[in-house]
């Protein structure tokens, strides 16, 4: 290709721009067809043929996001110095979710029981075991019997007074209402209408490690974010932690648990990696936390505490948490074992700065993280 | 707007706007120029202070529109962003009505209280009235989803539709612009139908430019060490880097205080104007402020 695709005659524009946002698409930047056709209509208000112009017709146009931003600039680099649209296909399948929690199939053959009819309190009481085994400990068959019940969970947040009000029994007068119900009936005086400022419920922020030592928890914890997620879409917000910070959010919110975890896996680069809590979560607050994500929300964070950074770092970092955050709830499975102390370098810098300690073991320990942030 | 006709491009639209003293770069002079052209509303994101409502203010004084501000909050709905009707007055004049009198017809009675004269306009109908202006709606991150939605058939439209009254049309849409500080994403079908500009923070020639204008009393010196010592501040990590509102407070601050160029003691003195955490105040102090001294 000798000269650059914006010199070339106005009526190839269009097949130009369509090329271009296919090669935004495939770095990753959600060009839809109507976005290309702004970009058109910017393009035709300034000067096609000056590249800075047609640079920013598109970057206004094509992103939506500050993430968008170094991915459209390599896109457009690629794009019109000469290059074709084959962009580097999007990375190498990230391991999966289900991958990175490997559980050998074993041999167990509990439910092929030789009694064909088990009685209603057996098959009662194995599910009551089943929701009290550390996950680690499950086999695939228990595991599939188990991943059935996470669909179940609703952990619901407590509220919070807005500054909203609604309609309400007694309380303030509701001028407004009081008045539009006197306007219909003529003008005569009728009853009263009251208003009270309505509660919301707090947003719910789940970190969860998904570190190397974690891994064999990561599963059941995403599920439960998942749920959280199914529960309440907007107000539940999802990250994950290890060497860098990654916001699964939007895959969490695919209605389908397996589907929604391998999109999630797929979106985190340091999957079973080493845990830089204290940066890591320095990284969440200055993103998204400072910002009002952790404002006033109820924060969820699941870890091992095994940091392999300074602990003072954690620590400083929690206490900022804390002061931004409504509750601080930690998730450390290790305490569902028998023996547990808060020995790790990181739970110790971090202890002081969180509300409450709570287990997530097991599925029941995961029962009992929803009532607690029922309840935060 | 007839004013924005005359500009014929961006780098036009660039020095009517460093004439009111706001000094664009190119990406945002673009930005303008196309959401004038184009019709869209333009969506700034940016960190705090780095003078994205200031932009919307400079857009207003180069079009000779009015500006109407609409700063959001968690809760606000249509009857604060839109219109209310006034009841209380329309109480009023069903009694003055009734009074005394026995023949009045219920049908044209009750028309009458439906009229302009009781609706009371909020931002977004008094933007749309009031043509040319410039809508701001300010930090649209911090009301809630719902909202958004509301504002999309207002944008999509320009156009406000009052069941008693019928629909009001813009004769010249008002230019939009819309900032978030990201505290929330907003949603994509909001995005896609603006401009969207992130805002980043000048560099060290704008930065002192921007100075010099705000602050025409302001030395040379000064200025440029302000604007130095805040880029500074910028790369060390702190909780709430300084923006431009905050370089320009600072360089007030210590233009007050008689300072002619930057020195150590009263840049100490004055910290607070520029960082608003106790944690980045002792981080500045061993840092830029030890440097300072040298």
């Amino acid at each position: 290709m000798s000269k650059p695709p914006v010199a070339t005659v106005e009526r190839d524009f269009t097949d130009i721009v369509v090329g271009f946002a296919r090669t935004l698409r495939h770095a990753g930047v959600a060009a839809g067809p109507d976005r290309v056709q702004a970009m058109l209509a910017a393009v035709a208000e300034l000067d096609a043929a000056e590249v800075a112009q047609v640079y920013w017709a598109g970057r206004l146009t094509m992103c939506g996001d500050p993430e968008d931003l170094p991915r459209y600039d390599t896109a457009f680099a690629l794009y019109f110095s000469g290059g074709t649209a084959s962009y580097r296909d999007r990375a190498t399948p990230a391991p999966t979710v289900l991958r990175a929690a490997p559980f050998e199939t074993d041999g167990d053959s509990s439910d092929d029981g030789s009694d064909d009819q088990p009685s209603f309190s057996v098959q009662a009481s194995r599910q009551e075991v089943l929701r009290h085994k550390d996950v680690t400990a499950l086999s695939s068959t228990e595991r599939a019997q188990l991943q059935r019940l996470y669909a179940l969970l609703r952990p619901r947040v407590s509220g919070r007074r807005t500054l909203r009000y609604g309609p309400a029994g007694r309380g303030r007068i509701d001028l407004d209402r009081t008045v539009r119900a006197m306007l219909r009936q003529g003008g005569e005086a009728g009853r009263l209408a009251h208003r009270r400022h309505r509660d919301k419920p707090r947003r719910l922020v789940l970190l969860i490690d998904v570190s190397g030592s974690m891994s064999p928890y990561a599963d059941s914890l995403l599920r439960f974010a998942h749920a959280a997620t199914r529960c309440r879409p907007s107000g539940t917000e999802t990250f994950t932690i290890g060497t860098r910070l990654t916001r699964i959010t939007r895959p969490l919110r695919l209605r389908d648990p397996d589907a929604a975890l391998a999109a999630a896996g797929q979106a985190v680069p340091d999957w079973s990696g080493g845990t830089r809590l204290g940066d890591v979560l320095k990284a969440f607050l200055d993103l998204w936390g400072q910002r009002g994500v952790a404002r006033g929300a109820i924060v969820v964070l699941c870890s091992d505490g095994w940091e392999r950074g300074d602990p003072t770092e954690l620590g400083a970092q929690l206490a900022r948490l804390n002061r931004l955050a409504h509750r601080v709830v930690w998730v450390n499975p290790h305490k569902g074992r028998q023996g547990f102390a808060p020995a790790t370098g990181g739970m110790l810098a971090a202890l002081p700065h969180i509300d409450q300690l709570v287990a997530g073991h097991s599925f029941a320990a995961l029962e009992q993280l929803v009532e607690v942030i029922g309840h935060a | 707007m007839p004013e924005f006709e005359q500009l014929t491009d961006p780098d036009a639209l660039a020095t009517a706007l460093r004439q009111t003293g706001y000094l664009p770069d190119d990406g945002l002079a673009t930005a303008a120029f196309l959401a004038v052209r184009m019709g869209r509303p333009l969506f700034l994101e940016g960190d705090a202070g780095v003078g994205k409502t200031s932009l919307a203010q400079a857009l207003a004084e180069v079009g000779g529109a009015e500006l109407v501000r609409l700063q959001c909050y968690e809760g606000i709905d249509a009857s604060q962003a839109l219109y209310d009707w006034d009841f209380p007055r329309q109480i009023l004049h069903l009694r003055a009505a009734e009074s005394g009198r026995t023949d009045v017809d219920p049908a044209a009675l009750e028309k009458s209280l439906y009229t302009r004269q009781f609706l009371i306009s909020r931002p977004i109908l008094r933007a749309i009235e009031r043509s040319p202006s410039v809508l701001l709606i300010d930090e649209i991150d911090r009301a809630d989803d719902e909202f958004e939605a509301f504002l999309l058939e207002v944008l999509a439209d320009n156009a406000v539709t009052i069941p008693e009254l019928g629909t009001i049309r813009a004769e010249v849409p008002p230019l939009v612009v819309l900032t978030s500080n990201r505290t929330r994403e907003v949603h994509d079908a909001l995005k896609r139908r603006c401009l969207y500009h992130w805002v980043a923070h000048p560099g060290f020639d704008r930065e002192v430019a921007i100075l010099r204008r705000r602050l025409p009393e302001i030395t040379d010196q000064l200025a440029e060490d302000v604007a130095r010592t805040v880029r500074r501040m910028r790369e060390v990590d702190l909780l709430k880097p300084p923006g431009v509102a905050e370089s320009i407070d600072w360089a007030q601050a210590l233009q007050l205080l008689g300072a002619r160029r930057l020195d150590p003691e009263r840049a100490a003195a004055t910290l607070g104007a520029v960082v608003k955490y106790q944690e980045d105040a002792a981080r500045i102090r061993d840092t830029v402020l030890a440097e300072l001294a040298g």
